[in-house]
C-alpha cells in the first residue's frame, strides 16, 4: 500500500472535519459551534416595519412650532399657521415683516419655500424627507437593540433588513407570556413629556372638544390607570424625554415601584426654571400620551430629577425604566412577520430530523455494502467524511442549522453518494469490457468526471439562487446544500480515488465479486 | 450485487411518442389544476396567523372550534389536528399589526379552560410581506433555470439547454398539479422543495445528457436516436439507483422528519419520481425533435479539432521562427 497525495488530502479532510464538528456534536465548551435556528431551539423572530410617515409628521409639526417660536420671539404677525398634508402654510400681515420672515426661514436647513405674496407655503425637501426616514430607522435599530441588551437576554439580533425594516431574532424564550413582554418592551414608544396642566380651563375639561382644546394651544389626554379621567394640558411640552440621563426603578413610601429619573443639566435649568415660576400649578408627568400622575408643584424644584408614579407592578415599571434609558422612539414600529416557536416543538423538530437523517443514511450505507461489496464500503467511508465536513465547515463560519437546513444534510445524504454510484457503474463497464482493475478505476473516474462535475455545478446554481434569495431557514436549506455539494467533490471524487490508487495492488485475481460486486467471467485483475 | 447489465441498447426512441402523449396530458393537466382550482397558499404567501398548540392528552375540539368561533379575530378560522390527535393547528386569514397583545395572546386567552395545552408556535406574516415572498419566490424559479440554461449552453449546445429546461418545467409543473391536487399547503419550505427539485431532476438529466455527448463522438451510428438509445441504456442503472436511493432518504424524511416538513418532503417525493422518469424519457426525445444533427455535430467537432491543429501547427513554426 503506498500513500498517494489524494489519499492525504482525504485524511486532512477528515481530520479537519472531525476536529472542528467535535465541539457541535459533543457540546464541548471550546471550539467554534453551529448556532441552532429558532425553529429548532426555540424563539421569536420578527420583521418590523417602521412608521416612517409618523416620523416625517413629527418632523414636520416640530418645524412648524420652531418657525411660530421665532416669528413671536421678532414680533412678527402671522396669520392662518396650518400644518396640512405634509406642508406649513401661512399668511404675513405686515409687508415689511417678509425680509425678517425670510431671514427666519434660510437659518432653516431641509426645506421648500413657496411664496405667492405674503403667503408662505413650506414643505420638506426630498433630500429631507428621506434622511428623515433613514434616520427614524437607524434610530428605531439602536433603540430597540439597546432595550433588548438592557433586559438581559442572551444574544438578541436587531438588524436592518432591505431599505424599510428590521429584523428582530431573540432566542431562548421559554413562554409565551415572556414573548409578550418582549414584545411590549419594544413596542414602547417611551415618549416621556412633562407638561403644564391648563389651569385656567381645566375644570371645564369634561365637556370639552379636542378641536375646542386646540383653539387654545391644549391637547385633552387620559389618565394612565383611568381612562375616564381627562386632563386638560398645554400642547408645548416644557420637557421632552430628549433631556433625559437615567431612570431607575425604586420604591415609595407605600413600597410601590416607580421610575426616578434625572435630567441633563440644560433639561434641569429649564425644569427648575418652570417650577420656580409656577408655584401651586400643576404640573403633568406624561408618557406615550397618557397621564401619570399630576402632582401640584410646591416650591421649585432644583437639581434636575423627577418621578414617574402611578400603579406600576414591578415587571412594567422595569420595562418603562428600560425603554426611557434606551430613548424614545421617533416612528412607531409595527409587526410585518412574527414566528415564535416554543423550545419544546424545537426539541421535537431536532428529535424527528436526526431519526429520518439517522436511518436514511443507515439505509444508504446498507444499500451500497450490500450493491458494490467493498466499492460501497469506500463510497460509504466518504459519505461519512462528508457529513463530519459539512458540520466543521458550517462550524468553522457560525453558521445556522435550521430544520430545512437538516432537511438539506439528509438529501445531501442521499445525492452525495450519486458520484460513487457513476463512478462504480463506469468502473463496471470497463471491467465488463475487459479491461485491467488499474486500469478500469482510472478511466472510470476519467469518464465519470465530467457528468459528476456537470451535474453538481447545475445543482449549486439553483443552491445559490436560493441563498440569495431565500430568507431564514430557507436560506439554511442552501447553506447545507451547497457545503454538501462541494464538500462531496472532495470526499467522493479525490479521497475515493485516492483510496483506489492505495488498495488496487491487492485486488486479487478473481476478487471482482468481493471488490465490485459483479462476476465477470474469465476474470480479469 | 447487480440489478441492471447492459446487454444492448434498449429501443426507447421509437415509442417517443407514447411518453410525450402521456406527458403533455400530464402537464396540461396540471395547469388546468393550477389555473382553475389554484394553489393552496399559506400564511407564508397569504398572510394570515398560525397557532399551533398542543394538548396534554387528547385535544377536546369541540370545545376549541366553539371558542374560536365566538371569536372576532378568528372569523373564519380552521381548526385542525396537526400530526397527533392531541395537537392542533389554528390558522386565520387575519394577522395583527399590533407588537404589544398579538393574535397569539388572543389565542391563549381564548383557549383558557378548553384543557391543558401549551402553544407551541405562532406564525404571523402580514400581507405585504406575504405578497413580497411571492414575488420573490417567482424570482427565485425563474432566475434558478436562466442560471442553468446559460450553464448547460456552456457545456453542451443550446437545443440541450433547451431541452434540460423543457424537462424542467415539466417536472416543475407536474409538481405543482401534484400540490394542487392533494391540496398541499404552499409556503416558503415547498418553494425551497420546488427548486431542490429543479437541481435534482437537472442532475439526472446532466448525466443521461454527458453520455449522449460522449456517445456523439463513439457510438457508431450516425443516428440520434441510436445514439440516444445507447447512452440512455447504458446510465439506467446509475439513475435508478440514485434515485431510488434519493427515494428512499426522502421517504424516511416524509414518514419520520415529523408533520412541519410534510409538504416539503411530498414534494420532493413526486419531484423524484416525475425527475427520473424525464430524464429518461422526455428530456433525451426533445433533443430530437428540435433537429439535432449527428452529422453536422460531428463535422463541426472535427473542424474545431483541425482548426485547433493549425492553430497549434502555426504556434509551433511561430515559436521555430518560420513565419
Amino acid at each position: 500500500m503506498k500513500l498517494n497525495y489524494r489519499v492525504l488530502v482525504f485524511i486532512a479532510a477528515a481530520i479537519f472535519g472531525l476536529a472542528l464538528s467535535a465541539p457541535s456534536l459533543l457540546s464541548l465548551a471550546k471550539g467554534p459551534k453551529i448556532t441552532l435556528g429558532l425553529d429548532l431551539q426555540g424563539g421569536l423572530h420578527m420583521l418590523l416595519g417602521v412608521d416612517t410617515a409618523e416620523a416625517i409628521r413629527s418632523k414636520i409639526k416640530s418645524l412648524a412650532s420652531s418657525i411660530k417660536y421665532a416669528a413671536e420671539d421678532e414680533d412678527l404677525i402671522i396669520d392662518e399657521f396650518k400644518v396640512r398634508d405634509g406642508k406649513i402654510s401661512f399668511e404675513l400681515l405686515d409687508k415689511d415683516d417678509i425680509p425678517k420672515m425670510d431671514e427666519i426661514l434660510k437659518k432653516i436647513e431641509g426645506i421648500a419655500i413657496g411664496k405667492e405674496g405674503m403667503k408662505y407655503t413650506i414643505s420638506l425637501t426630498p433630500e429631507e424627507v428621506a434622511s428623515v426616514k433613514k434616520y427614524a430607522i437607524t434610530q428605531a435599530v439602536d433603540t430597540i437593540r439597546n432595550r433588548l441588551d438592557q433586559f438581559g437576554l442572551a444574544e438578541p439580533t436587531v438588524a436592518k433588513q432591505g431599505a424599510d425594516k428590521i429584523l428582530v431574532e431573540v432566542p431562548g424564550i421559554k413562554t409565551p407570556e415572556q414573548e409578550q413582554r418582549i414584545r411590549e418592551l419594544i413596542a414602547k414608544a417611551a415618549h416621556l413629556q412633562l407638561m403644564a396642566i391648563d389651569e385656567e380651563r381645566a375644570a371645564r375639561v369634561d365637556q370639552m372638544t379636542p378641536a375646542e382644546a386646540a383653539k387654545y394651544g391644549d391637547v385633552i389626554l387620559p389618565d394612565a390607570q383611568n381612562p375616564d379621567r381627562k386632563y386638560l394640558v398645554k400642547e408645548i411640552p416644557i420637557l421632552d424625554g430628549s433631556m433625559l440621563t437615567d431612570a431607575r426603578v425604586a420604591f415609595d413610601r407605600n413600597n410601590q415601584p416607580v421610575i426616578n429619573f434625572s435630567l441633563n443639566s440644560q433639561g434641569a435649568q429649564i425644569f427648575g426654571d418652570f417650577t420656580g415660576k409656577n408655584v401651586g400649578k400643576r404640573l403633568a408627568v406624561v408618557l406615550d400620551n397618557k397621564v401619570y400622575s399630576a402632582p401640584v408643584i410646591r416650591e421649585r424644584i432644583g437639581g434636575g430629577s423627577g418621578q414617574i408614579s402611578g400603579g406600576f407592578s414591578v415587571k412594567e415599571a422595569h420595562d418603562v425604566a428600560i425603554a426611557l434609558r434606551s430613548g424614545a422612539l421617533l416612528a412607531p414600529v409595527f409587526m410585518e412577520e412574527k414566528r415564535s416557536v416554543g423550545p419544546s416543538l424545537g426539541a421535537d423538530s431536532i428529535k424527528a430530523s436526526m431519526i429520518a437523517l439517522i436511518t436514511g443514511f443507515l439505509a444508504v450505507v446498507l444499500f451500497m455494502v450490500l450493491y458494490y461489496g467493498i466499492a460501497g464500503v469506500i463510497a460509504d467511508v466518504a459519505l461519512v467524511v462528508n457529513l463530519f465536513l459539512i458540520l466543521a465547515v458550517m462550524a468553522l463560519f457560525g453558521a445556522t442549522l435550521t430544520l430545512p437546513g437538516m432537511a438539506g444534510i439528509v438529501l445531501t445524504v442521499g445525492m452525495a453518494v450519486d458520484a460513487n454510484v457513476i463512478i462504480n457503474e463506469r468502473i463496471r463497464e470497463l471491467l465488463y469490457e475487459g479491461k485491467s482493475v488499474a486500469k478500469a478505476i482510472e478511466q472510470g473516474y476519467a469518464n465519470a468526471f465530467s457528468a459528476i462535475l456537470d451535474a453538481n455545478i447545475t445543482t449549486l446554481i439553483a443552491a445559490v439562487v436560493l441563498y440569495a434569495y431565500g430568507t431564514g431557514p430557507i436560506k439554511g436549506f442552501a447553506i447545507t446544500m451547497s457545503i454538501g455539494i462541494l464538500a462531496s467533490m472532495l470526499t467522493a471524487i479525490l479521497g475515493t480515488h485516492g483510496i483506489w490508487q492505495m488498495v488496487e495492488q491487492k485486488i486479487e485475481k478473481g476478487g471482482l465479486n468481493k471488490w465490485f460486486g459483479i462476476k465477470v467471467a474469465g476474470g480479469n485483475a | 450485487m447487480e440489478l441492471f447489465r447492459y446487454k444492448k441498447p434498449i429501443p426507447l426512441m421509437a415509442k417517443a411518442k407514447i411518453f410525450f402523449a402521456v406527458s403533455i396530458i400530464a402537464v396540461l393537466a396540471s395547469w388546468a389544476l393550477i389555473a382553475f382550482k389554484g394553489f393552496n397558499y399559506g400564511i407564508d404567501f397569504a398572510g394570515g396567523t398560525l397557532v399551533q398548540v398542543k394538548y396534554e392528552g387528547k385535544v377536546p375540539l369541540q370545545k376549541v372550534r366553539e371558542a374560536v368561533k365566538a371569536s372576532k379575530t378568528f372569523e373564519g378560522a380552521s381548526v385542525n389536528y396537526f400530526g397527533s390527535e392531541d395537537e392542533i393547528v389554528i390558522k386565520v386569514r387575519t394577522s395583527s399589526k399590533k407588537l404589544g397583545t398579538d393574535i397569539g395572546d388572543e389565542a391563549r386567552k381564548l383557549l383558557e379552560g378548553t384543557g391543558t395545552f401549551e402553544i407551541r408556535r405562532v406564525d404571523m406574516v402580514g400581507p405585504k410581506v406575504g405578497s413580497e415572498l411571492r414575488e420573490k419566490g417567482l424570482m427565485a424559479l425563474v432566475l434558478a433555470i436562466a442560471g442553468i440554461l446559460l450553464y448547460v449552453s456552456f457545456r453542451f449546445e443550446w437545443r440541450f439547454a433547451v431541452a434540460s429546461v423543457m424537462a424542467l418545467v415539466h417536472d416543475i409543473s407536474i409538481a405543482m398539479g401534484a400540490l394542487v391536487l392533494f391540496n398541499v399547503e404552499v409556503n416558503l419550505d415547498i418553494l425551497a422543495a420546488l427548486l431542490t427539485i429543479l437541481g435534482y431532476s437537472l442532475n439526472d438529466t446532466i448525466i443521461v445528457f454527458d453520455r449522449i455527448r460522449e456517445g456523439l463522438t463513439t457510438v457508431r451510428s450516425s443516428k440520434l436516436a441510436d445514439v440516444i438509445d445507447e447512452s440512455v441504456t447504458r446510465t439506467l442503472s446509475r439513475t435508478t439507483l440514485t434515485s431510488l436511493t434519493t427515494f428512499f432518504v426522502v421517504l424516511t424524511l416524509f414518514a419520520m422528519g415529523g408533520e412541519i416538513i410534510h409538504g416539503f418532503s411530498f414534494t420532493l417525493l413526486v419531484g423524484i419520481v416525475v425527475g427520473t422518469y424525464s430524464s429518461i424519457f422526455i428530456a433525451s426525445p426533445l433533443l430530437m425533435m428540435m433537429g439535432f444533427d449527428v452529422e453536422k455535430y460531428r463535422q463541426k467537432l472535427a473542424e474545431k479539432k483541425k482548426r485547433e491543429q493549425e492553430k497549434e501547427k502555426l504556434r509551433a513554426m511561430y515559436e521555430q521562427g518560420t513565419v
